[in-house]
C-alpha cells in the first residue's frame, strides 16, 4: 500500500496546490513535493526485492488488484519495484522538489497552475516506473504528456506553440506505434497468458508461447513488436534520427521543465526500452545488436557533434543529452551485467548531471536574459558561486572520475567491451568513447567564451550574485552527483541484481 | 424475477421519465404568466435523477432475465435499462444546463418537457421487442426534436435548422415506415421473435424482406446521423441551442443505436437468411462515417460544427458494435457491449463538449476556434474540463474514451474484422489534430484582443456544474469502467 500512498500524496500535492493562491503556491509546492520524496526514501529503506520483476523475481510493495477483463485478459493495478525501478523512483522524487525551488525565479504568471501540473506530472512518472501492469503503465505513460504539453505551451519561449505542438504529436505518433507493437505480441500469445501482468507476459515469451496470429508466424510478430516499439521508444529518447522534437522543446521549455524533461521524462523511454524490447524480447535484439549498437553509436557522435555547432547554451546542453543517451542504448544492447546495470546507473546519473546543467544555464538566463555564447563573456566575475557549481557540473558531464558520470560510463564501457553477442564490440565501444572527446570540446570552448575572460555583457539589467535559493538546487545536485560518483554501489548492487536476470540466457547467435 | 414486485416495475424508469414531464406541465400552469426557469429545470433533474437511479438498481438487483410486458411488444432487459441510463443521465446534464442558456428565453418552460418527453420515447424505444412500438416511439422521439431544434425562433439559423431537420426527418421516418411494412409483409409478424422465425423461411419474398430491411437500415442512419443520412446533422447541431445539440447528438444518437442493435441481433439475426447480407454493409457505413466526420470535422473554424463532425464520426465508430458480427462467433458479444459502453462514455464526453458551447454562448465569445483562445486565462476550471472531453474524444489513455475505443476496436480484431479496427484507429489518430486544435486555443494561444476576455462577465452555476459533473464522470469512468463493461457485455451477450 505505500506505493498507493506516494502516487495518491502526489496526485492530492497537485490538486492542493492548483487550489493555492499563486502567492505561495510556489512554496506549498516545494513543501508537499517533500513528502513523496521522503515517502521513496522510505521505499528505498525497506527496500528487499531480489532479481528482476519481469523475470520472476522477488517484486518490493508489490500489489496486484483486478481492475477489469478485456478478451479473456485481465487488467489490475499491478505495481511494484525492483532493483532497476527503485533508483529512477528515487531520482524523480529527488529533482521534483529542486526543480519546484528553481522555478521561483522565472515562473512569474498563473503559478497555481504551473507548480499544480509539475506534481501531477511528477504522480504520473511514479506511475510509469512503479506500474507492473501494461495497461496501468500506458496510462501514465500516456498521463505525463499532457502536463507536459501545457507546460511548454504555457509557460514557454518566443516559439512555445511550435515546439508544444511537436513534442505532442512525435510523442504521441510515437505511442501508437509502440501500442500497436504490443498488442500484436498479445495477440500472438493468444491463450498462453492471462493477464496484460508484464512478467507473466515476459515468461510466456520466453517459455516458446508466441503463436501465429492472421497467418503470420510468431517469430515474425516478434520481430514486428520488437521494431514497432523501438521506433515508439526511440522518439522518447530520443534517438538520432527522432531526435529534432528535443533541441525545440528543451529551448523554449522554462528551466524546471527543461529539468524534469531531461532529467526524468527522457529516462522513461530508456526505461521502458529496457523493460519491453530487452527485457521482453532478447533473441530479437540479440539478432539485431549489430544495426542497434550502430545507432547508438552514431546517437554519442552525431549528438556531440550538433552540440559542437550550437550557439544557445541551452541547446548545447540538449543535443549533449542525445549523445549521452546513445551511451545508454550501447550499454543495453550488449547484454552483459555491467552493460545493461551501467545503462540503468548512467540513466540516473545523466538524470542528475543534466538537471544541474540546465538550472545552471537557467540561473545564468535570469540573470542576463540571455543565452547565447558570443553576447556574454566573463560571467565567473558576477555570479562566482553559479559559475563555480555549472563548471563542476560540466566536468560531471564530461565523465571526470569520482563523479556520477564517471561511474556511469565507465560500467557500459566495461560492459561493452567483454560484449558476447555483439560483434565487432571493441570497435563500437572505442568509437563510442571517442564521444567524450568531444564533449569536452564544447563544454570547454562554451565555458571558456561566457564564463571566464574580462566580463562583458551587453544588457540593461543589473547582474550581481543569483539568489539563494536559485543556488541551493544547484549545491544540493552536485553533492548528490559526488556522493554517487564515489559510492556508486548504493544504487549500482541493486541495479545489477536486477540486470543479471536479463543478461542470463542470451547467447551469441548462429 | 421472484419478487414481490409486479413486472410493471419494471418499466420504472420509463414512467418516472413521463410523469417527470407531466408535472413539468403542471408546475408550468401553477403561474403560467411568470418564467418558472429555476423550479423546471430542478423538477427535470430530479425526475431524470430519479429514472437514472432507477434503471441502474434494476439492474443491480435484477436478476438479468429480460421481463415482457403488453403481448410481448415491450422487452425490459440489461441492454433497455443501460441505454435508459444513458438517456437520463443526458438529459439531467442538458436540464441543469439549459436553465442558465435560457436565462433570458422568453418562455423556457417548454424547453423542459419537451427534452424530458423526448428522453420518454428514447427510453421506451429501448425496451421496444416490436417494429409497431419501434416505430412509435422513435416518432415520440422526433417530434419534440424538431421543435428543440427550432427553440430560439427569433434566430433564423435555430429555424432553418429546425426546418431542414424536420423535412428529413419526416422523409426518413416514411422510408422507415415502408420497411417495416415490407417486412411485415414478408414475415407476417411485428415481434422480432416472430420476424426472426419468418425471415429464415422465405418463400420468394426475400426480395420484398431485403428492400424492407435496407429501408430500416436507412431509417437507422437517420436517426444516429450517419452516412448516408448524415446531411441533417452538422445543419441541424450548428443552429441548435447547444443544449439541444448537446441532447441530440448523445442520447438521440444512442437512441437510433439501440434500435440497430435489437433489429440486427432479434429480428434480423446475422446469417438468419442468407439472401440478405447485412454486415457487409454496415462495415462500409461504419468505414465511410468514421472518415468522412473525421475528415470533415479537421476542416471546419467552427468549434460546434466541428463537433458536429466529429459526432458523425463517432456514429461510424459504434457502428462497428453491429458491422464486426459474425455467426456464431462468441465475440459478438464482446464487440457490440464495446459499442454500448463506448456511448456511454460518450454520453458524458461529448454531451460536456456541447455544454461548454453552451457556456460559450452564453458568454457571448464567438463560434470560431480563434474566438476561443485564451479562454482559460479567464475562465480555467471549464477550459481544463473542456480539454479533459476533447483529450477524451479523441482516446487519449488518461481518459475513459481510451478505454471504450480500445475495447471496440479489440473486439472488432478478435471477431476477425481487423480492417474495420484499422480504419478506425487511423480515424482515432486524425481525430486528435482537430481536438487538439481546441485545446491549443483554449490554453496557448492568445486573445485577438486584450478585451476579448471581457465577455466572460458571468459564472452561470448550472451551466459549471454540469460541465464539471460530465468531466468527472469522465475521467472516473476510467478505474470505474470495468462494471460499464462487464455489464455492457453481459447485455450484448443476452441478445445472441
Amino acid at each position: 500500500m505505500i506505493l498507493e500512498a506516494l502516487i495518491g500524496v502526489t496526485f492530492v500535492a497537485a490538486l492542493l496546490v492548483l487550489l493555492a493562491p499563486d502567492a505561495w503556491a510556489g512554496r506549498l509546492a516545494f513543501v508537499l513535493s517533500l513528502l513523496p520524496f521522503a515517502g521513496s526514501l522510505y521505499l528505498w529503506s525497506g527496500f528487499d526485492a531480489a532479481g528482476n520483476a519481469l523475470k520472476g523475481g522477488d517484486i518490493a510493495y508489490a500489489t496486484q488488484v483486478e481492475w477489469l477483463e478485456v478478451g479473456g485478459r485481465t487488467v489490475s493495478w499491478f505495481v511494484g519495484l525492483d532493483g532497476i525501478s527503485l533508483p529512477l523512483v528515487v531520482l524523480t522524487t529527488f529533482l521534483v522538489p529542486l526543480a519546484i525551488v528553481s522555478a521561483w525565479t522565472p515562473i512569474d504568471a498563473r503559478q497555481s497552475q504551473f507548480y499544480g501540473l509539475m506534481l501531477f506530472m511528477e504522480a504520473n512518472l511514479l506511475g510509469v516506473f512503479t506500474a507492473l501492469d501494461f495497461f496501468l503503465w500506458f496510462v501514465f505513460w500516456e498521463a505525463v504528456l499532457v502536463p507536459m504539453y501545457f507546460l511548454i505551451g504555457v509557460w514557454g519561449g518566443p516559439r512555445r506553440k511550435y515546439a508544444a505542438i511537436k513534442f505532442f504529436v512525435y510523442t504521441n505518433a510515437a505511442s501508437l506505434l509502440m501500442f500497436i507493437g504490443f498488442m500484436s505480441l498479445t495477440f500472438a500469445l493468444g491463450d498462453s497468458v492471462s493477464s496484460f501482468a508484464l512478467p507473466e507476459i515476459t515468461g510466456a515469451i520466453a517459455n516458446g508461447g508466441l503463436g501465429e496470429f492472421f497467418g503470420i508466424a510468431g517469430g515474425q510478430i516478434a520481430l514486428f513488436a520488437f521494431l514497432a516499439m523501438f521506433l515508439g521508444f526511440a522518439v522518447k529518447v530520443p534517438i538520432v534520427p527522432f531526435h529534432t522534437w528535443l533541441p525545440d522543446a528543451h529551448v523554449e521549455a522554462p528551466t524546471p521543465v527543461s529539468v524534469l524533461l531531461a532529467g526524468v521524462l527522457l529516462k522513461m523511454g530508456t526505461y521502458a526500452l529496457l523493460r519491453f524490447n530487452f527485457t521482453m524480447l532478447p533473441e530479437q535484439a540479440s539478432a539485431l545488436a549489430v544495426p542497434i549498437a550502430a545507432i547508438a553509436v552514431i546517437s554519442v557522435i552525431y549528438g556531440a557533434m550538433l552540440a559542437l555547432a550550437q550557439k544557445d547554451l541551452k541547446r548545447i546542453v540538449a543535443y549533449s543529452s542525445v549523445s549521452s543517451m546513445g551511451y545508454v542504448i550501447l550499454g543495453l544492447i550488449v547484454f552483459t551485467e555491467y552493460g545493461v546495470g551501467g545503462a540503468t546507473f548512467q540513466m540516473v546519473a545523466h538524470g542528475l548531471i543534466s538537471g544541474l546543467m540546465f538550472m545552471a544555464v537557467g540561473v545564468i538566463y535570469n540573470a542576463t536574459h540571455t543565452r547565447m555564447v558570443g553576447d556574454m563573456s566573463g560571467m565567473a566575475d558576477r555570479m562566482p558561486i553559479a559559475v563555480g557549481i555549472l563548471v563542476a557540473g560540466a566536468f560531471g558531464y564530461m565523465g571526470l572520475p569520482l563523479m556520477a558520470g564517471f561511474a556511469g560510463e565507465f560500467f557500459i564501457f566495461v560492459g561493452s567491451f567483454a560484449a558476447p553477442t555483439l560483434p565487432y564490440a571493441p570497435v563500437f565501444t572505442a568509437l563510442a568513447m571517442f564521444g567524450i572527446v568531444i564533449v569536452a570540446g564544447y563544454l570547454l570552448s562554451a565555458m571558456q567564451s561566457t564564463l571566464f575572460g574580462p566580463f562583458e555583457i551587453e544588457t540593461d539589467y543589473d547582474i550581481g550574485p543569483a539568489p539563494f535559493h536559485d543556488v541551493a538546487p544547484l549545491a544540493v545536485l552536485l553533492v548528490a552527483i559526488i556522493v554517487l560518483g564515489v559510492a556508486p554501489d548504493i544504487f549500482f548492487e541493486m541495479i545489477r541484481d536486477a540486470a543479471v536476470p536479463v543478461v542470463e540466457g542470451v547467447t551469441v547467435d548462429g | 424475477m421472484d419478487s414481490a414486485l409486479p413486472n410493471l416495475a419494471a418499466l420504472l424508469p420509463v414512467l418516472l421519465l413521463a410523469f417527470t414531464g407531466l408535472a413539468l406541465l403542471l408546475v408550468d400552469t401553477i403561474s403560467p404568466d411568470a418564467r418558472s426557469n429555476t423550479s423546471m429545470a430542478v423538477v427535470g433533474a430530479v425526475g431524470s435523477l430519479a429514472a437514472l437511479a432507477a434503471s441502474v438498481w434494476l439492474v443491480v438487483a435484477g436478476s438479468g432475465e429480460p421481463i415482457t410486458l403488453l403481448a410481448e411488444a415491450i422487452k425490459v432487459d440489461t441492454m433497455a435499462l443501460f441505454f435508459t441510463a444513458i438517456f437520463a443521465s443526458v438529459t439531467a446534464l442538458v436540464v441543469v444546463a439549459a436553465h442558465d442558456y435560457f436565462h433570458d428565453h422568453p418562455s423556457p418552460a417548454a424547453f423542459y418537457s419537451l427534452v424530458v418527453f423526448a428522453a420518454t420515447g428514447m427510453a421506451l424505444l429501448a425496451a421496444a421487442n416490436s417494429l409497431a412500438v419501434v416505430f412509435v416511439a422513435l416518432e415520440m422521439v422526433s417530434l419534440p426534436s424538431y421543435v428543440l431544434v427550432a427553440y430560439l425562433k427569433e434566430n433564423r439559423g435555430s429555424v432553418e435548422a429546425g426546418m431542414k431537420y424536420f423535412l428529413v426527418g419526416a422523409l426518413s421516418s416514411a422510408i422507415f415506415l415502408f420497411g417495416i411494412s415490407l417486412v411485415y409483409a414478408a414475415t407476417g409478424s411485428l415481434l422480432f421473435a416472430d420476424v426472426a422465425e419468418g425471415i429464415g423461411s422465405l418463400d420468394g419474398l426475400a426480395g420484398v424482406a431485403g428492400i424492407g430491411i435496407v429501408m430500416i437500415v436507412g431509417g437507422v442512419a437517420f436517426k444516429t446521423a450517419s452516412v448516408p443520412f448524415h446531411f441533417w446533422a452538422p445543419e441541424a447541431y450548428e443552429g441548435a441551442p447547444a443544449p439541444v445539440s448537446a441532447f441530440l447528438s448523445s442520447a438521440s444518437k444512442a437512441a437510433g443505436f439501440v434500435v440497430a442493435f435489437r433489429l440486427f441481433t432479434e429480428a434480423f439475426p446475422v446469417g438468419a437468411s442468407p439472401a440478405i447480407d447485412w454486415v457487409l454493409a454496415f462495415g462500409i457505413l461504419a468505414a465511410v462515417t468514421m472518415t468522412l466526420g473525421n475528415f470533415a470535422a479537421a476542416v471546419q473554424e467552427e468549434v460546434k460544427r466541428m463537433l458536429a463532425y466529429s459526432s458523425i464520426g463517432h456514429a461510424g465508430y459504434v457502428l462497428i458494435g453491429v458491422a464486426a458480427l459474425s455467426q456464431g462467433s462468441s465475440g459478438n458479444g464482446a464487440v457490440m457491449g464495446a459499442a454500448m459502453a463506448h456511448l456511454l462514455v460518450y454520453g458524458f464526453m461529448n454531451t460536456g463538449a456541447f455544454l461548454f458551447v453552451a457556456m460559450a454562448e452564453r458568454w457571448g465569445v464567438g463560434r470560431t476556434f480563434e474566438d476561443y483562445a485564451g479562454l482559460a486565462k479567464r475562465a480555467p476550471v471549464a477550459s481544463t474540463a473542456m480539454a479533459v472531453f476533447m483529450f477524451s474524444l479523441a482516446g487519449l489513455p488518461p481518459f475513459a474514451g481510451f478505454f471504450s475505443k480500445y475495447f471496440l476496436f479489440m473486439g472488432a480484431i478478435d471477431n476477425g474484422f481487423l480492417w474495420l479496427a484499422a480504419v478506425g484507429a487511423v480515424n482515432s489518430v486524425i481525430s486528435l489534430y482537430y481536438y487538439s486544435r481546441v485545446v491549443k486555443a483554449l490554453f496557448i494561444d492568445d486573445p485577438a484582443s486584450s478585451s476579448a476576455l471581457d465577455a466572460i462577465d458571468v459564472r452561470p452555476t448550472g451551466l459549471y456544474a454540469a460541465v464539471v459533473f460530465a468531466a468527472v464522470a469522465t475521467v472516473l469512468l476510467l478505474p470505474g469502467f470495468g462494471p460499464v463493461i462487464e455489464t455492457a457485455e453481459a447485455a450484448a451477450s443476452a441478445l445472441f
